[in-house]
């Protein structure tokens, strides 16, 4: 990770006599170190935007070593009390429920959402993007329709079916969208993709006699891994963070996923406990980062086409 | 799922070709249906029979016990008269109005300086980017809030500065800003989106300017924001209607209440409150109409007079 600029070749041009070599070497030489210069500018610059970016994360993590009174008068990153006394308090549970029951339920919260959204809006992706049928200009319409829609105006009557069927307090209401598409950005992400993929592959696979379930499942879905994947870490970091769902359909707390457990305790602790806040915060945080570490090419490059081609 | 035998009806093209062209094309529709069953179940299921439900609702009184009563636009009255939905809507509207312009104008300085072939490029998107992942949680709200009560980092930081201090979290004056920041502490994900369209804007259109003796000023009004209109508007679109529907950092930060002094009661917290704390599925309904006429209202707006200023070049559809 050098971060230290290294100036860029101004050109390596060839030239054609001796004294315009001359002359351009010292233009070169005088454009060199002006870009030089402009190059530590710019990453001064970079730097000091990053640098204010990550403080608050930064600060979070150094905190949840810190004791509360720490956290609170001091500027400082570095803590003076360093210790895990934080992080015990916050493993020891709430209300009688341990950490680890919350953390496995995000994650089959998270592991569900995954599955999910890969297999249902890959199936509805292959239809807008590879057959040819009466009404589907209006259906996608529709579909890009459903992303801008503020999904207040179906989660009452959701709520109220849903609680007449007996399913709050469970993950039904929080998963059943999954499994149907219903979150159409995914559906829009893999059929952006599944178009740029050539046309003859599909085309081959027909005059050999492929039906569409074939053709689907032995040449779009290994070509299509990539949105695949970025899909799957997005279904994942958005139900992991997920807090209006679960803070309606969730009432009991040994069903509770991270986020409103987390709420809990907040509520919970006397509110000058911080230091235990701040570790529960890191800890609810650690998957997340995780993906960001391992998938952030697949998650600038999956947010990169999803505004080009809107 | 219905399995499309193609072989039978390659092999009746030359005996009945107009047939067999009509069952080829009731086959693909079946394939059509049958691939997007998924996508219209959601649909129907999911969204379209809850709007219609919900429409139905906004005009009943019903509490989830007794059967709903219908009360015509009575629901939609009473909202007009009610000073806290009133307070929703201005705590709301003060919060788009300033902080998606913010968010956004941070996000496009950031990519036009991001937007050269300089080292370190992949390693600033990411950790610029890194916000826009975490940023709505509920940890994140957490800790904002750690930040920005009395004695906190940032009244520490404010005094050198000559702020006055006791901390942001309980001044209502104060809450607002404090979100605002949250906001634009996300800027990563339309800079990516800003960056991206700036990649393809030709660099032949920066050099014939140059030649001309463009400057810089002139060629960012003249070539980028032109050449960036499409992005511009996907960006303010979609930021704009995210906006409107801000809800765990308030809820957290205001610890659930809204305050202090109903400061940060969002549209969406007033809609949870009178839903699911009061039960009043009828007004929450109403609320929820008005939110989507309104994200609608805008959404065509910006549609409609996109065509005066988004510029798409001639290859593209």
């Amino acid at each position: 990770m050098s971060l230290v600029s290294a100036p860029v070749d101004a050109g390596t041009a060839t030239y054609r006599s001796d004294e315009s070599a001359a002359r351009s070497e010292v233009l070169r030489k005088k454009h060199r170190t002006s870009e030089r210069w402009k190059s530590l500018g710019f990453h001064v610059l970079v730097l000091a935007i990053a640098v204010v970016v990550l403080y608050p994360a930064a600060w979070m993590l150094m905190s949840s070593f810190k004791p509360s009174s720490e956290i609170v008068g001091s500027v400082s990153l570095v803590p003076t009390n360093g210790s895990f006394d934080n992080f015990t308090k916050a493993l020891s549970g709430i209300g009688g429920v341990s950490f680890w029951r919350f953390f496995m339920n995000s994650l089959i919260l998270a592991l569900g959402s995954v599955v999910g959204i890969t297999v249902s809006c890959s199936v509805s992706a292959y239809a807008f993007a590879r057959i040819d049928f009466p009404g589907k200009t209006a259906w996608f319409s529709i579909m890009i329709g459903t992303l801008l829609l503020p999904f207040h105006v179906v989660i009452i009557p959701q709520y109220i079916v849903f609680n007449q069927l007996g399913l709050v307090n469970t993950y039904v209401p929080l998963l059943i969208g999954k499994f149907l598409a219903s979150e159409a950005f995914f559906v829009f992400l893999m059929v952006q993709f599944m178009r740029n993929l050539p046309r003859e592959l599909d085309e081959a696979a027909r005059i050999d006699g492929a039906g569409h379930v074939r053709i689907f499942r032995s040449i779009m879905l290994p070509l299509m891994k990539p949105s695949l994947v970025t899909s799957s870490i997005f279904a994942f970091i958005w139900s992991w963070n997920d807090f209006f769902g679960p803070l309606l359909y969730l009432k009991k707390p040994d069903l509770y996923s991270l986020p409103i457990a987390l709420r809990l305790f907040v509520d919970q602790t006397t509110t000058s406990d911080y230091g235990a806040q701040m570790a529960m915060a890191v800890l609810a945080l650690i998957p997340v980062l995780l993906f960001f570490l391992l998938f952030q090419r697949y998650l600038v490059e999956g947010v990169a086409t999803q505004g080009l081609k809107g | 799922m219905t399995l499309i035998d193609e072989a039978t009806g390659t092999q009746k093209v030359s005996a009945a070709p107009r047939s067999a062209l009509k069952r080829r094309r009731a086959a693909e529709a079946r394939a059509g249906y049958a691939f997007l069953t998924p996508w219209l179940l959601g649909f129907f299921l999911l969204t379209a029979g809850p709007m219609i439900a919900s429409l139905y609702l906004s005009f009943t009184d019903y509490n989830l016990f007794s059967p709903p009563e219908w009360i015509g636009l009575k629901n939609y009255t009473m909202l007009w008269n009610d000073p806290q939905y009133r307070k929703a809507w201005q705590v709301t509207g003060t919060y788009v109005l300033f902080g998606t312009p913010t968010k956004l104008i941070a996000a496009l300085a950031v990519a036009m300086l991001l937007n050269n072939t300089r080292r370190g490029q992949g390693l600033y998107r990411s950790v610029f980017y890194a916000p826009s992942l975490i940023g709505a949680s509920v940890s994140i709200a957490i800790v904002w809030k750690a930040m920005f009560i009395d004695k906190g980092i940032v009244d520490q930081v404010g005094q050198i500065f000559g702020a006055a201090g006791g901390g942001w979290v309980g001044e209502p004056k104060r809450t607002m800003p404090m979100l605002v920041l949250l906001t634009v502490w996300q800027f990563g994900a339309p800079m990516i989106i800003f960056l991206a369209g700036l990649k393809q804007v030709p660099n032949e259109l920066y050099e014939a300017a140059a030649v001309d003796g463009a400057g810089p000023v002139r060629k960012f009004i003249k070539i980028t924001l032109p050449m960036l209109s499409p992005v511009i508007f996907f960006n303010v679109l979609l930021e704009t209607i995210h906006a409107f529907q801000i809800f765990a950092s308030a809820f957290i930060i205001s610890n659930g209440t809204g305050g202090p002094a109903r400061s940060t009661l969002f549209y969406t917290l007033y809609l949870y409150f009178r839903g699911f704390v009061d039960f009043r599925m009828g007004y929450a309904s109403a609320m929820a109409w008005i939110l989507v006429l309104v994200v609608g209202l805008i959404t065509f707006v910006f549609f409609k007079t996109s065509k005066s200023w988004v510029h798409y070049s001639g290859d593209s559809k």
